[in-house]
């Protein structure tokens, strides 16, 4: 009897009950085959179920403070509410830990690895982004010659919000010479009174210029007026604060912005604890129409010099820019002008030395991704305001797309010294990661 | 810090970042809210220029309310980080974004790179075009308003109803004028369109985009023709904003028809509010299709 029971379990039903196991098992994770509708569909509701259950634990909750609080004598634990309603913050929702994500499959599913991809620590990280920055020459420049080749810069930034009431933002420079933080503030955007405060490293808002990053300029260069003016990068920077309030009238946008800083810069020296730099800028703009607008800025600048613990310089500038871009034609057609004109009072021992110098810009979109650019230099030295260099450059502008830019400058430049330079610049710019939009 | 409600009859200022979420405010809040929008409906949302005077429309603003899902990433946090207003930040009780309780589609799964083109990771923010989104949009606009001027949350709820009885009237309407045309093959410009191709049972078969965000290339412009040709496609659907010589080139060739819808309220004269919206794209749709006899 016993071996004609082995003999129906290996020939009868039991191995085309197998089969059939194995075929209907098998069917499931063929239909499984992800449709991303339906996939987008599961996973919506699946917020939607969190969000739920969520929402009904705080419900939850809050009735039961409700009632803890309308009862005279707090000692009397409300006994009706639910348990989980004991504690006033609501309890975190248990996750669903999708199919296919670290830690799916374990009871409940377990929680994501230390230093996992998927930790929930990273979800508070910066915005990061890397710009890359190459520059290159040809032609003749005895004055000022330039490498074939070389790379300018990385600007690695990361930005962020650091609590309900500010910002943060870091800008790094990185190169072959090495690193530098060129801005490094926090912004306080929670305060009263039309009041906007910056803390740290940063550009100090002289005219326009100063704080334009190398990645937002049409330009491979900075104008003659920046780099005689500001030092040889063409921007100076330096720790300090800056308070900025808008001032509401009828009429336009009017901000007026006070800085103090260290006192140390590419422009500035302190040589005293108490020699500071101080600047102040004054902006109005005004729409002209949805298309067209018109920015106006006058700025001012002030701090010890290289030259003695009693000698200083001081700046001033005025700075206007106008816009028109058509709304319907944005991404295909725009136009900028600006123009900022500076003075430098340089205290010497010799007496002071008054310089004045200007740019004036045209940049206008020929295409989607053509751009085009005519600038005009004069710039006296602020040391030898009787030497004077002056400049034209042409410049055109590839966009493959909003990541990354390819630029050829034609630059005529004639330096005070009476030394002509014709040269052909040329740039690659490519961003990763995300960067933030710049102040308009 | 509680919430000042303002007083009894001064209007909420509210500032939307696009035409449509204001239309919508303005169903919602009636006479009780004074609703601006900073992007106009027929330019791109993507791209709009971070103007001084938007800060000032922020700084006075009560009720920030904004499409989310990084359509306005590129233009709106320098605006917010200057506003000088407290409540409209991000964390603030003063922010709406309107996309955390709708429908998103195209939620992407998976690695995404830029090579991709310019991809939204958190799904398509074009979602307004859905007339069950105009519904949950509206419904956190009234949640919203109601918390901010308690006293009024009855005349809101009223108003919220009555919007919701004419859409779900008109949405009958554009669905059975829509109904014999299910399954409509056709092409966009741009990927603006899922929500309002998914709502009315449209296919939409390529773009004439080759990837979200870049231009028109001549290597996709004749795959697209080919394709068109294949599954015999006429109704080529566009922005207004952008440029239709590449789409007039392709319907040349295939004997397609370019329309020009209105993406947002605004979008075209026509377009006023969110109900003209649709009637709009739906009738001119229609008229194309009986025009050019599609299938």
């Amino acid at each position: 009897m016993s071996s004609r029971n082995e003999r129906s379990w290996a020939t009868g039903w039991f191995p085309a009950a197998l089969v059939a196991m194995c075929v209907l098992s098998a069917v499931p994770v063929r239909a499984q085959t992800p449709d991303p509708a339906a996939q987008a569909m599961r996973e919506e509701l699946t917020r939607l179920r969190q969000e739920f259950e969520a929402l009904k634990q705080q419900n939850a909750a809050l009735e039961a403070r409700l009632a803890a609080l309308e009862t005279t004598a707090p000692a009397a634990a409300p006994p009706a509410a639910p348990a989980q309603a004991a504690p006033a913050v609501p309890l975190p929702t248990e996750a669903a830990v999708p199919a296919g994500a670290t830690g799916a499959g374990g009871p409940g599913g377990s929680l994501p690895v230390y230093g996992g991809a998927n930790l929930s620590s990273k979800v508070f990280n910066p915005d990061m982004a890397v710009i890359g920055n190459v520059v290159g020459a040809a032609g003749k420049n005895d004055v000022q010659p330039s490498p074939g080749i070389r790379f300018d810069e990385a600007e690695v930034s990361f930005q962020s919000v650091v609590d309900p009431y500010a910002r943060a933002d870091f800008f790094l420079g990185f190169s072959p010479e090495g690193v530098s933080l060129e801005e490094g503030y926090i912004t306080f955007t929670a305060l009263p009174a039309g009041l906007l405060m910056k803390v740290g490293e940063m550009y100090p808002q002289f005219g326009k210029i100063n704080t334009q990053h190398t990645h937002a300029l049409s330009w491979v260069d900075r104008p003659l007026v920046a780099t005689n003016f500001f030092g040889e990068d063409g921007q100076f920077h330096d720790a300090g604060v800056s308070v900025s309030k808008l001032l509401l009238n009828p009429w336009l946008f009017l901000e007026a912005t006070g800085e103090v800083f260290s006192g140390n810069s590419s422009v500035f020296e302190s040589h005293e604890p108490d020699q500071l730099t101080y600047a102040g800028r004054l902006r109005g703009y005004r729409d002209l129409s949805d298309a067209a607008n018109l920015d106006i800025g006058t700025s001012v600048a002030y701090g010890h010099n290289d030259v003695g613990i009693s000698y200083a310089t001081t700046l001033a500038g005025v700075d206007a820019t106008f816009r028109y871009r058509p709304l319907a034609r944005a991404i295909y057609r725009r136009f900028l002008a600006r123009t900022e004109l500076m003075w430098s009072r340089r205290g010497q021992e010799d007496g002071n030395a008054n310089a004045f110098g200007f740019y004036a810009n045209g940049d206008y979109q020929l295409a989607r991704r053509w751009f085009a650019s005519v600038r005009f230099d004069y710039a006296e030295r602020p040391g030898a305001p009787s030497l004077a260099d002056k400049g034209v450059s042409a410049v055109v502008t590839y966009w493959p797309s909003e990541f990354s830019q390819i630029r050829g400058q034609y630059r005529r430049t004639r330096y005070a010294q009476q030394v002509t330079a014709n040269e052909f610049l040329f740039q690659f710019q490519f961003s990763i990661g995300a960067h933030g939009a710049h102040v308009f | 810090m509680m919430a000042m409600a303002p007083p009894a009859r001064a209007a909420i200022k509210v500032v939307a970042t696009t035409e449509d979420l204001a239309a919508l405010v303005q169903e919602v809040g009636g006479d009780r809210v004074q609703v601006e929008a900073l992007a106009r409906g027929y330019q791109d949302p993507h791209f709009v220029e971070p103007k001084p005077s938007f800060i000032l429309k922020l700084h006075g603003a009560d009720l920030l309310v904004v499409v989310g899902r990084e359509l306005e990433i590129g233009w709106l946090p320098p605006l917010i980080t200057q506003a000088r207003n407290s409540r409209i930040q991000q964390s603030g009780d003063r922010y709406l974004d309107a996309s955390l309780t709708a429908h998103i589609l195209e939620i992407p799964t998976g690695e995404i790179t830029r090579a991709m083109g310019d991809v939204h990771p958190l799904g398509n923010p074009h979602y307004w075009l859905s007339p069950d989104n105009g519904r949950l949009i509206a419904r956190a606009i009234q949640k919203k308003l109601s918390e901010i001027a308690p006293t009024d949350a009855a005349y809101f709820a009223q108003r919220y109803a009555d919007f919701d009885r004419r859409l779900a009237d008109a949405e009958k309407r554009w669905t059975a004028a829509m109904a014999p045309y299910k399954g409509l093959k056709v092409v966009t410009y741009h990927r603006s369109w899922p929500n309002f191709t998914d709502g009315f049972g449209l296919d939409v078969i390529g773009y004439v985009e080759p990837k979200p965000g870049i231009p028109p290339s001549p290597s996709h412009t004749l795959e697209l023709i080919q394709e068109m040709k294949r599954q015999q496609v006429k109704i080529i659907i566009m922005e207004p904003y952008f440029d239709s010589k590449t789409p007039d080139a392709i319907a040349r060739d295939t004997g397609a028809r370019v329309i020009v819808l209105a993406p947002s309220v605004g979008g075209q004269k026509e377009a006023t509010d969110y109900f003209k919206l649709f009637e709009y794209d739906v009738n001119t749709l229609i008229t194309a299709i009986k025009e050019t006899g599609a299938k």
